[in-house]
């Protein structure tokens, strides 16, 4: 049983990890407080790419 | 192209598509329907690309086409009722250093997490097949991170020792690798005690302390390039032939003629041979009232001509000229100020000497008195990491960043950490005057005029660059304005227009009347067919709350003085009226920057407040300066402050700031210290396994953030109500830039 678990935990945490390198690489910690608010916005503008 | 299209457009940076990229900053924007208006009406303007609004920075970056002219971005923003100023965007390159701390931050913290929870269990009380089998696993999470995120530590090191020196970094490393080595070799021989998770953690601690401390460094900046931009790339120079060329302005020899046009600056030193004009003196003197000009007249270089076209022949070369020396001022001030050591650097020189003879001493002790090499080697590791500078790494970085988000939080912005350090020390604050303890925009002064007056000057006076016509031109009254038919601009004099068969003047009174008027104020009369209408006197408002903040300074003992390159009866009427003793007037911007330096040579440390129009060296040479954000271009970039909001409370407030951050610091020092004497004896007997040790190293580095989190809790009954939401943690993104 360990033998199953141990690796599966390490790798769920390697996805966390690559997933935290590609939302920093995607710029999504340049501005948190706007994207607080953006999610309220009614337009249906998707994403604009700066 | 109007001042503000020019200032755009030299201030932007082309992009890869084309088009080109703009940043302003707008303190007003406060939240998520700001962000809507602003990018929606942003867009909607002919020439942009798209507008994005950053929230956390307060700042909206534009891209827009170059073919279709600079967009009004400033009047757009301006009529939402939004103040913009132009954000210097050439340096921002993405901070790879930055980047690649957190890179190894985040695999640190990834394995950390790993290594404990295997690390728990063992402690715990796994059994000893089991334990080896973490211990393996372990190793085997241990090896990529380590060699991932200890790079950085490695490299620094080797760098130094190569030098001959140790830094920091040696005893880490050494520890590290140590501890690394000797738990696999323990792994090997099936013993209990294992230290990966003790040297990931230390790597994962001192790497947080070294990312803040590095978003809180200074970054390369320099204001040098702000006043280049106040130099005239060339200009039109007659030839004997009597054909003008244009010609570069690194050309221009004296006795060259220029013809100098209406809104150019003055290329070179030079003096006026015809024509009558104004020109705008803030550079020399920081006052915008224009000063007129004819023949005779000496102009400055980078003065700017506003009304009428001049004839001067070139004094000075290029590199003799006044900007050439203003800009060798701000390079002497700006290499001056490198020198600064920041408290934690010259903490860091102590640490390496100590901790290695710890280390070293109780290796020899051990071995002496036991002759057991494993026994010595561990004991001498465990000293390396308990003794580890995690408390040391976070101690000053933590404090600055929690003070950082402190003042950004009321709108000052800081440039770096050593500016807080800097800002603690002061005893003396040294003002400018116009632009700094005045708003610096002349405001018509509140006097019973009649509305059908007001409208026909604001018409008059809109075609003017002149600073008291711009000012009747923005006032938006009810009154109504006849059609002009004809409206011209008397260079030195004012504006002339005719309506209805009458000639309106709007100027200077001999020119309007015929006579001067008797009480001599600074102003502009309206005249029609020559008879007396109107006059407008305009002041200089003194900032909000400047009363109040400046015996807020005096309260907490600072010496306070008013250096202005205005003339001596207003500066001491403003003096005076404030309750400044000292002040010192008509001064040129190489002696403000003298005064500075006389006041350091007799051990005196200075805060300056300027607004970087003729105090630019002044900023730079200061022991701290702050600027407000209505400052000109190169005072921005000068200043290590920048308050956002007009009122002047912002100093006392980041003064107060500053001294709590610095007890803080001290604490904090206090307390890694203490922690170290406490642990070293605990390392030294030979107690630190790697559950104390862990337990340690988190133990410190918790309580010296904690220790740092009491400066936001700090007199927080005194924000003013409305005060910007400041975040819960501490953000990459609002650090200035």
């Amino acid at each position: 049983m360990l033998w199953l678990l141990i690796p599966i935990s390490l790798g769920l945490g390697i996805v966390g990890l690559a997933t935290f390198f590609w939302s920093l690489r995607a710029g999504q910690y340049e501005d948190l407080d706007g994207a607080a608010e953006r999610i309220l916005f009614d337009d249906d503008e998707g994403p604009t790419q700066l | 192209m109007n001042r503000h299209g020019e200032d755009l457009l030299l201030a932007s940076r082309p992009l890869a598509n084309g088009l080109r990229q703009t940043s302003l900053t707008v303190p007003g924007i406060s939240c998520g329907g700001c962000i809507a208006k602003i990018e929606r009406t942003l867009a909607a303007l002919p020439a942009v690309g798209h507008a994005r609004v950053n929230l956390s920075t307060k700042r909206v970056t534009v891209h827009w086409r170059p073919a279709d002219g600079p967009p009004p971005l400033h009047e757009a923003l301006a009529a939402l009722g939004y103040e913009a100023h132009l954000h210097e965007d050439g340096e921002e390159r993405p901070d790879a250093t930055l980047a690649a701390l957190i890179r190894a931050l985040a695999v640190a913290g990834f394995a950390a997490m790993n290594i404990m929870g295997l690390s728990v269990s063992i402690w715990s009380g796994a059994a000893a097949e089991t334990r080896d089998l973490f211990h393996w696993i372990s190793a085997a999470i241990a090896l990529p991170a380590l060699a991932y995120c200890g790079r950085i530590f490695f490299a620094s090191a080797w760098r130094s020792l190569r030098r001959g020196q140790t830094n920091m970094d040696v005893p880490i490393s050494i520890g590290v690798l140590l501890a690394f080595g000797m738990s696999l070799y323990d792994t090997l021989h099936h013993q209990p005690h294992a230290y990966f998770d003790a040297s990931i953690s230390l790597l994962f601690f001192l790497l947080i302390g070294r990312t803040l401390d590095h978003m809180m460094r200074e970054r390369a900046r320099t204001a040098v390039k702000g006043l280049g931009r106040l130099a005239a790339f060339g200009a039109m120079v007659v030839g004997e032939d009597g054909a003008a060329v244009y010609t570069p302005t690194g050309e221009i020899v004296p006795g060259m003629t220029i013809l100098l046009a209406a809104g150019e600056r003055v290329p070179v030193d030079a003096t006026v041979l015809a024509g009558v004009s104004d020109l705008d003196c803030a550079l020399m003197t920081g006052e915008s009232a224009p000063v007129a000009a004819a023949a005779g007249a000496v102009l400055r270089a980078g003065t700017l001509n506003l009304t009428g076209p001049l004839t001067i022949r070139a004094d000075a070369a290029a590199d003799e000229s006044f900007l050439a020396e203003m800009v060798r001022l701000m390079e002497a001030a700006e290499s001056g100020r490198s020198g600064y050591r920041r408290i934690a650097d010259r903490a860091s020189r102590l640490y390496a000497p100590v901790v290695h003879s710890a280390a070293l001493l109780s290796f020899l002790g051990w071995m002496a008195a036991t002759g057991d090499v494993h026994r010595a080697i561990t004991i001498a590791v465990a000293v390396l990491i308990i003794t580890c500078p995690c408390a040391l790494g976070l101690a000053v970085p933590m404090v600055q960043v929690v003070a950082a988000q402190r003042l950004y939080g009321r709108g000052i912005m800081m440039k770096d950490g050593s500016a807080l350090e800097r800002l603690s020390e002061i005893d003396t604050v040294l003002f400018d005057k116009t632009g700094t303890l005045t708003l610096g925009k002349p405001i018509l002064r509140a006097q019973a005029i009649d509305p059908d007056h007001l409208a026909i000057a604001a018409a008059l006076g809109a075609r003017s660059r002149h600073p008291y016509s711009r000012a009747l031109a923005a006032m938006h009254g009810p009154g109504t304005a006849p059609a002009f038919e004809a409206i011209g601009e008397q260079p030195g004099l004012g504006m002339e227009g005719v309506a209805d068969g009458a000639v309106w003047r709007l100027g200077r009174d001999e020119w309007a009347l015929g006579h001067a008027l008797p009480d001599a104020e600074a102003g502009t009369v309206l005249a029609r067919d020559g008879r007396f209408v109107a006059a407008f006197r305009f002041d200089d408002d003194v900032r909000p709350g400047a009363r109040e903040a400046l015996a807020a300074l005096r309260a907490a003992g600072l010496a306070l003085e008013v250096v202005s390159g205005d003339r001596a009866a207003s500066v001491g009427r403003l003096a005076a009226g404030l309750g400044i003793p000292a002040m010192q007037a008509a001064m040129l911007p190489g002696e403000k920057t003298a005064h500075i330096q006389a006041l350091a040579a007799r051990g005196h440390k200075a805060l300056m407040v300027g607004d970087g129009l003729n105090d630019a060296p002044a900023l730079a040479a200061a022991h701290v300066s702050m600027t407000p954000a209505s400052a000109a271009d190169v005072g921005r970039q000068a200043a290590d402050f920048v308050f956002l909001r007009p009122g002047l409370d912002a100093i006392p407030f980041a003064y107060s700031v500053a001294v709590a951050a610095r007890r803080l610091v001290r604490q904090n020092f206090a307390l890694a210290v203490v922690y170290n004497l406490v642990a070293l004896p605990i390392a030294i007997a030979g107690f630190v396994t790697p559950l104390v040790a862990a337990l340690a190293m988190s133990g410190s580095s918790i309580l010296v953030v904690a220790n740092a989190l009491r400066l936001r809790g700090r007199a927080r009954g005194n924000e003013p109500a409305p005060a910007d939401a400041a975040p819960a943690a501490p953000r990459l993104a609002m650090i200035a830039g």
